[in-house]
């Protein structure tokens, strides 16, 4: 009997030890990611990756301007499409639909959620490059916009759902139209939780590559306008660790670093927002 | 006397019973208009993803039928398409995954749950959630270069030493293949695994664990024993999620499954996946009905997360609700 | 001291209903609204059964009762914040100068009644913007820094807060937000302010100092507040109905109430047999 009780005990601490194995492991994961990408990305990050244009093939030096660039008019693109759509559909979902239309869009927003990016890049192939007959930024920026969608759309939803009746009450009591309640009272009292969503959302598509592959495509120089193909950070880290040669391995190094810099910052920045609470203070 | 009523019917929230024009005057039915207008697009734009995948794959869908999904034969030459080595390789490398993901994933969250200080717990979870907001292509990056080399140097000589009389470890070590893929894959979806599942085990009523520690057991027992079943279901809703993410994910897969249409027992042999062959050949691919497999291709990888996730989300609500409601 | 008044309404079970033409002989002007048989419902429960009554013109009339007898609900169908429920129906009419509020437009009802609510909820804004609001949401492009302090001193917080208009209406205290939901309603100038609760979620002090302001504002507009302390009815009020389960017992001058109440169920709560 009390051998029994000692090898129970035992069995209890040494699984309980394992389970903090199995955390610890995966937790150290992502410090093992940062340290490689550090450490080799580091080295290679220098004044020239932001400013110079890709050197041409097999050659050393150059750097990734145009992919920097290309990212940031991609992802103000996405944002454009995505945020407002997700926006305003979280305000119908929240504050105007019935409950029928409300699970029609709820279930529509995470089916699109759940849409593996390769299948939202050919969706944007056929929408958006096809009857054009070219890649574009365009089509890029239209692809990572539908991603943000969802996640914008979703916790808008919850974080206005979150104000408090009684602010609503407030504004209504005063003779506030329905709208004006919204506009003036809900959404400023939900503003950080909102600005977390789209900021998450962001940071989401910022590293996405595959819906890229057949929109934006690529470009080894500068794209002009919005109708041309662009090059991307993301697609260029694909394109150069898949490279043969040692110096495109060294940037595409850098370039993960700087790619997973921007999206950790914006990860732990909205985290930082939301943990200040939603600005209405819960009574 | 004059007696009148007014009902609220059940529409919406706040939704008053003032005439339709004075909330137009108000402004209130162009909000409602112009929201619904933009919700409905949410709609839209997921019917019109269905289409496309429809749409666009009449070709083969009309040519092969269901062989498609039964023929191994991938000769972009001959116009012959079957997508088996395609789904083989994804359900290989999502298998292999949820093999290293789901023990290492329910023991994170277990900890998480259970053990760990609440502050600790939450301190690990925004890394955990850090962890998920790493794009996929970094961790195809790191993959080709630090797993491919381990696994090829390492791993699969050792594997191969001391397994190596079962089919799966036989074979060259490349490095890349099915195998790595798989570990890559895993551990990607190790944060969405501890995520869900932490939030389920911390969904589970006190009263289930005190019952158990009451009745002698030991602090192991009652988290495995009651604790663990209790979330069961939700616990399944996390590993379908985590499969539905495997199953789609592209970058890192491409990156290091060797892109090689093949069906192997060997899990050391490159092979190809439904979306790293997407990735790989759609700009490339030359005539129509090349184009459109691809795009059928798309449309089964579609239909499986769809699936997946469906399971996944009624999983996940159901546990909880139960959690909630016995709390 | 209210001994003085001579009641517009003096009743006990039944109160007499008062409409249409008898009530523009028996008092036109002392009377801000007129409630007349209503009857309402969550859903299928009904919650509050017949009930009529007037309320004075710039008189305190306190709402009391113990705790889901309905008198919050009878408070927020005076400006039809009822409405913002779900399945919720009523039946009945209610007068305000005489027309029908059921039949107005719900926004301007609301601005000529004002409510503040039993927990303080400030906008997450400004203390000079909470007062505003009413006024920003009527389309007033005027500089309003004079109706603010105007408002403000109504409701007895200028002199605290005349320094840092522009903080956030957050650093208050809560008894200070009270007094600014007090005067965010009343900024808009309303005839009717209904109070729910006012001070259930405040310290004694905090208590007093809205009391004595509710009195002075009766001046100022016609006030109807909803309370569970009696003391507060006793002290602040000059009409007093007392409800229970969704039916008015009694509704009479303050002081008769609690000292000559001629229900015995409203003697048992005024002594505090139940509730």
């Amino acid at each position: 009997m009390n051998a029994r009780l000692r090898w129970r005990k035992f069995v209890s601490n040494f699984m309980l030890t394992m389970t903090g194995v199995c955390a610890l492991v995966s937790v150290a994961v992502l410090f093992f990611i940062l340290g490689y990408l550090v450490y080799h990305g580091g080295a290679s990050i220098n004044w020239d990756f932001f400013t110079k244009l890709p050197a041409p093939v097999g050659e050393s030096g150059g750097g990734m301007a145009n992919a920097i660039l290309g990212s940031a008019k991609l992802l103000l693109l996405a944002t454009l499409f995505g945020v407002p759509i997700g926006f305003f559909g979280a305000i119908y979902l929240a504050e105007f639909s019935g409950s029928k239309v409300a699970f029609v869009v709820r279930y529509a927003a995470d089916l699109l959620n759940g849409v593996p990016s390769i299948v939202i890049g050919i969706f944007a192939y056929g929408v958006a490059v096809q009857p054009f007959k070219h890649f574009s930024t365009f089509a890029g920026g239209f692809a990572l916009g539908v991603m943000m969608i969802p996640i914008t759309l979703r916790s808008t939803e919850q974080f206005l759902l979150g104000v408090p009746r009684t602010l609503r009450e407030g504004a209504m009591a005063l003779g506030a139209s329905k709208w004006k309640t919204i506009a003036t009272v809900v959404v400023p009292a939900a503003y950080r939780g909102i600005l977390t969503a789209v900021l998450l959302a962001f940071a989401r598509v910022a590293g996405e590559t595959a819906p890229l592959l057949f929109t934006a495509l690529g470009n080894r120089f500068w794209s002009n306008g919005w109708n041309e193909p662009t090059a991307s950070l993301p697609v260029m880290i694909y394109n150069y660790a898949l490279s043969p040669f040692e110096d495109w391995h060294r940037q595409a190094w850098a370039a993960g670093l700087v790619l997973l810099g921007l999206i950790l910052v914006i990860n732990i920045v909205a985290r930082a927002i939301l943990a200040r609470g939603i600005s209405v203070p819960r009574a | 006397m004059a007696t009148t009523s007014t009902t609220v019917p059940s529409a919406g929230p706040f939704l008053g019973s003032r005439s339709f024009l004075a909330r137009l005057r108000e402004g209130d039915e162009i909000a409602r208009l112009v929201t619904l207008l933009f919700a409905a697009s949410v709609v839209l734009i997921t019917l019109l993803i269905v289409y496309e995948l429809w749409q666009g794959s009449v070709l083969p869908r009309h040519k092969f039928g269901f062989a498609f999904l039964r023929t191994s034969v991938w000769d972009p030459n001959f116009d012959n398409f079957g997508a088996l080595p395609f789904i083989f390789g994804t359900v290989v490398t999502s298998a292999v995954a949820l093999f290293i993901a789901v023990p290492l994933g329910i023991g994170a969250a277990i900890f998480l749950a259970e053990l760990a200080p609440a502050r600790l717990s939450d301190a690990l979870e925004f890394f955990i959630d850090l962890l998920a907001a790493v794009p996929s292509v970094i961790y195809g990056l790191l993959g080709i270069f630090i797993v491919v080399p381990v696994m090829r140097d390492v791993i699969q000589p050792a594997l191969k030493n001391t397994l190596g009389f079962i089919p799966l470890f036989k074979g060259p070590a490349f490095g890349i293949g099915f195998l790595t893929a798989g570990i890559v894959l895993a551990i990607m979806v190790i944060p969405y695994i501890i995520s869900v599942s932490r939030e389920i085990l911390l969904s589970v009523p006190r009263d289930q664990r005190e019952a158990a520690l009451a009745l002698g057991s030991t602090r192991w027992e009652s988290t495995w024993k009651v604790v663990v079943p209790f979330a069961r279901t939700g616990i399944m809703g996390s590993i379908f999620l985590a499969l539905a993410r495997a199953l789609g994910e592209t970058m890192a897969v491409t990156m290091v499954i060797g892109n090689t249409p093949a069906i192997a027992a060997s899990l050391f042999s490159p092979g190809d996946s439904i979306a790293s062959v997407i990735a790989n050949q759609f700009t490339e691919a030359t005539g129509e009905l090349y184009t459109q497999s691809l795009i059928e291709l798309g449309l089964v990888l579609f239909l499986l997360t769809f699936i997946l996730n469906g399971l996944a989300r009624v999983l996940i609500l159901v546990t909880s609700q139960r959690g909630s409601a016995h709390a | 001291m209210h001994a003085s008044v001579r009641p517009a309404v003096s009743v006990n079970i039944t109160p007499p209903v008062i409409t249409g033409a008898s009530r523009e002989t028996a008092a036109p002007s002392e009377m801000r609204m007129t409630i007349s048989k209503v009857n309402f419902w969550y859903g299928a429960k009904q919650t509050l059964f017949d009930i009529s009554l007037g309320i004075a013109t710039s008189k305190v009339t306190a709402l009391i009762g113990p705790s889901g007898c309905g008198k919050s609900t009878l408070l927020r169908t005076l400006d039809r914040m009822h409405e913002t429920v779900r399945n919720s129906r009523l039946e009945g009419q209610i007068l305000l100068d005489g027309k029908n509020i059921l039949d107005q437009d719900v926004t301007l009802l609301r601005r000529r009644v004002g409510m503040v609510f039993q927990r303080p909820n400030p906008f997450p804004k400004s203390i000079f913007e909470n007062v505003a609001y009413g006024l920003r949401i009527n389309g007033s492009k005027l500089p309003m820094g004079d109706a603010v302090e105007k408002s403000l001193r109504h409701a007895a917080l200028w002199d605290e807060v005349k320094d840092h208009l522009h903080k956030s209406a957050y650093e208050l205290s809560g008894g200070q937000q009270q007094r600014l939901c007090i005067a965010r309603a009343l900024a808009v100038e309303p005839e009717v302010l209904l109070l729910d609760e006012p001070c259930s979620a405040l310290d004694p002090i905090s208590t007093a100092k809205i009391e004595e302001l509710l009195v002075q504002l009766k001046d100022l507009c016609t006030i109807v507040t909803v309370t569970h302390n009696m003391q507060q009815a006793a002290r602040i009020s000059d009409f007093t109905a007392f409800l229970l389960t969704g039916q008015l017992i009694e509704f009479s001058p303050t002081p008769q109430l609690f000292t000559k109440p001629t229900d015995a169920r409203t003697e048992a709560y005024i002594t505090g047999r139940f509730g």
